[in-house]
């Protein structure tokens, strides 16, 4: 009955760093030589295994390079992990940057029906959404600007509009709250409540431990790829915040 | 025996059936047939060629439905997003410029124009209508040389979305070869203007128009995927493909009768899948005669390759793409 809404089943992803440098012949065939070529490996993350219920909000915390990202770009499926797998249930809408997936020639109007058929939706779909959209991103004198001329705030606000609009039933943020003003994100978190009332499932991934203690009911904490500690969120803060004393 | 070796066997025997049925059919239905050993066994194994990968196309989706289905249902998801993306790949074509959408019918006017004024100074092809002969190549190559070569680059000029978001990575070829097709009924109208102005005589094979830009289309598509695909690992394509598109563009007698050929060059142009495109575009248009059963299995046989190797290289390597972007 209570399937995982979100499931991760030892997750592993590798990265060959020495990837990007070969880049002409000569390095490749001196690299070659040297048997240096294949051997440069970075694992970002480590064994992740964890699952999540429908209606939870699971933070994810850790420090600069501990992997939230890149765990967070194989649930949204961008990366395909190296090992393990990741099992999802639903429709994810991820806002893994700001203004991911804008282009910043056209207008907001224009990026706004895009964003939706990213998703999935019909312009017409769009359509009948595209009201709600900006009067919650408050871009009404801006819909015919291109987006390029857009402060971040504003692609981010839109961005969030455009991502929670389409009711996914599982969201994705990755340190988006921390962009507005206050007042844009109280109008965020009320938002995210409202979805969660209607049985959708958040990933957040902050910095900002007080967002994530006010908003999650669990988190797991990355270290350099590994996952230290999961569970309740008031003890995982506590450890994090310790760790990141020392 | 497994089921695997059920399949090899069926697909064997149908391939070797299949090879007498064709090479005895009527002259009029089969078309020209060429008279010396080595071009029939070359069309045989076209036959065989053709006849194996519509049959491994059919196992495939018979037996292996879930996962076609997944495939189809991506690809339903994300109609809209191509839908989109050709519309605004049109817009921005032609975007500030004053002319706008006209472009798309004067280009290909213009260039036949420079073209066919060139050569009839210089030499003196024995084409009748040779404006048309011109513009009717040009139309076929252009169509492609547009397609693949924006397809090649379309992959890696999304990198910033790909790796943003979850897309298919083909819709961003598919989207180009599209909207390439889009461009290509506007020169459809040039075509038609030269047509009518040189007072050339219409005849009911111009229906049959449709289908030579069908296997262009498919051709296209399947050689800009494997060109987007290479293209993500190994950039020097870019340039490559450039310098060989020039050369493919002046083997495929666009601007030439192919009669002028050297004899040796003349056989290996029957390599060309371009050339056999153009040639089943002229018949239709120009000479009012509908290709024979050899001429369609040929032009089915290229575009079916190419789609399979484009598919195949897009299926395989797509989860690498991210990688190296």
């Amino acid at each position: 009955m209570n399937s995982p809404v979100i499931s991760v089943n030892n997750v592993s992803m590798m990265f060959n760093l020495s990837r990007d440098k070969v880049l002409g012949i000569k390095d490749y065939v001196v690299k070659a030589l040297q048997r240096k070529l294949f051997y440069d490996e970075f694992w970002a993350l480590k064994n992740i295994s964890f699952e999540v219920q429908k209606g939870e909000v699971l933070g994810i915390l850790g420090l600069n390079g501990s992997g939230k990202s890149t765990l967070l770009k194989i649930i949204a499926g961008v990366f395909k992990p190296t090992q393990g797998s990741v099992y999802v249930q639903g429709e994810i809408a991820p806002l893994l940057e700001l203004g991911a997936g804008f282009d910043p020639e056209f207008s907001a109007k224009e990026n706004v029906y895009f964003n939706g058929a990213m998703f999935g939706r019909s312009p017409l779909h769009m359509k009948a959404i595209y009201d709600e959209i900006i009067d919650f991103a408050e871009l009404w004198e801006f819909e015919d600007v291109p987006i390029k001329n857009f402060s971040s705030g504003m692609s981010a606000r839109l961005g969030f509009a455009v991502a929670t609009c389409i009711n996914p039933e599982v969201l994705i943020l990755d340190e988006v709250l921390g962009v507005g003003d206050f007042l844009f994100k109280e109008k965020c978190e009320k938002r995210i409540a409202e979805m969660l009332s209607c049985g959708a499932t958040v990933l957040l991934v902050s910095h900002a431990v007080d967002t994530i203690k006010s908003m999650c009911s669990r988190a797991i904490l990355l270290k350099k790829g590994e996952m230290v500690h999961s569970g309740d969120v008031d003890e995982v803060c506590q450890v994090y915040e310790e760790g990141a004393n020392i | 025996m497994t089921k695997k070796h059920y399949g090899t066997i069926a697909l064997g025997l149908t391939v070797i059936l299949s090879i007498p049925f064709f090479l005895y059919l009527p002259i009029e239905v089969a078309g020209q047939r060429p008279g010396n050993v080595p071009m029939l066994m070359l069309y045989a194994g076209f036959l065989a060629f053709t006849v194996a990968i519509l049959f491994v196309f059919i196992l495939i989706l018979a037996t292996k439905t879930d996962y076609v289905k997944g495939h189809i249902a991506t690809l339903y998801r994300f109609r809209h997003l191509l839908f989109m993306m050709v519309k605004r790949d049109f817009v921005t074509r032609y975007r500030r410029s004053v002319l706008g959408i006209l472009w798309s019918v004067l280009n290909p006017l213009l260039t036949m124009l420079v073209i066919s004024m060139v050569f009839s100074l210089l030499f003196r092809a024995d084409i009748p209508n040779f404006p048309l002969y011109v513009l009717s190549g040009q139309l076929i190559f252009n169509f492609f040389s547009e397609s693949t070569s924006l397809a090649m680059t379309s992959v890696l000029g999304n990198g910033a979305v790909i790796k943003k978001a979850y897309i298919p990575k083909y819709i961003f070829p598919v989207s180009q070869v599209v909207s390439s097709l889009v461009n290509v009924l506007f020169s459809f109208i040039a075509f038609l203007i030269v047509f009518i102005a040189t007072r050339e005589t219409f005849s009911w094979t111009m229906l049959l128009v449709p289908l030579p830009i069908l296997y262009t289309f498919v051709f296209a598509l399947g050689f800009g995927m494997l060109l987007s695909s290479i293209m993500v690992f190994f950039r020097d394509i870019g340039y490559i493909y450039s310098v060989g598109i020039t050369l493919w563009m002046f083997l495929s007698a666009i601007m030439y009768p192919v009669e002028i050929l050297p004899p040796r060059i003349f056989h290996l142009i029957h390599f060309n899948p371009m050339f056999h495109y153009i040639s089943y575009f002229r018949d239709l248009t120009l000479n009012g005669v509908v290709p024979g059963l050899w001429a369609n299995i040929i032009c089915i046989g290229f575009a079916l390759a190419a789609l399979c190797a484009g598919m195949y290289a897009m299926i395989t390597q797509q989860d690498k793409y991210i990688l190296y972007l």
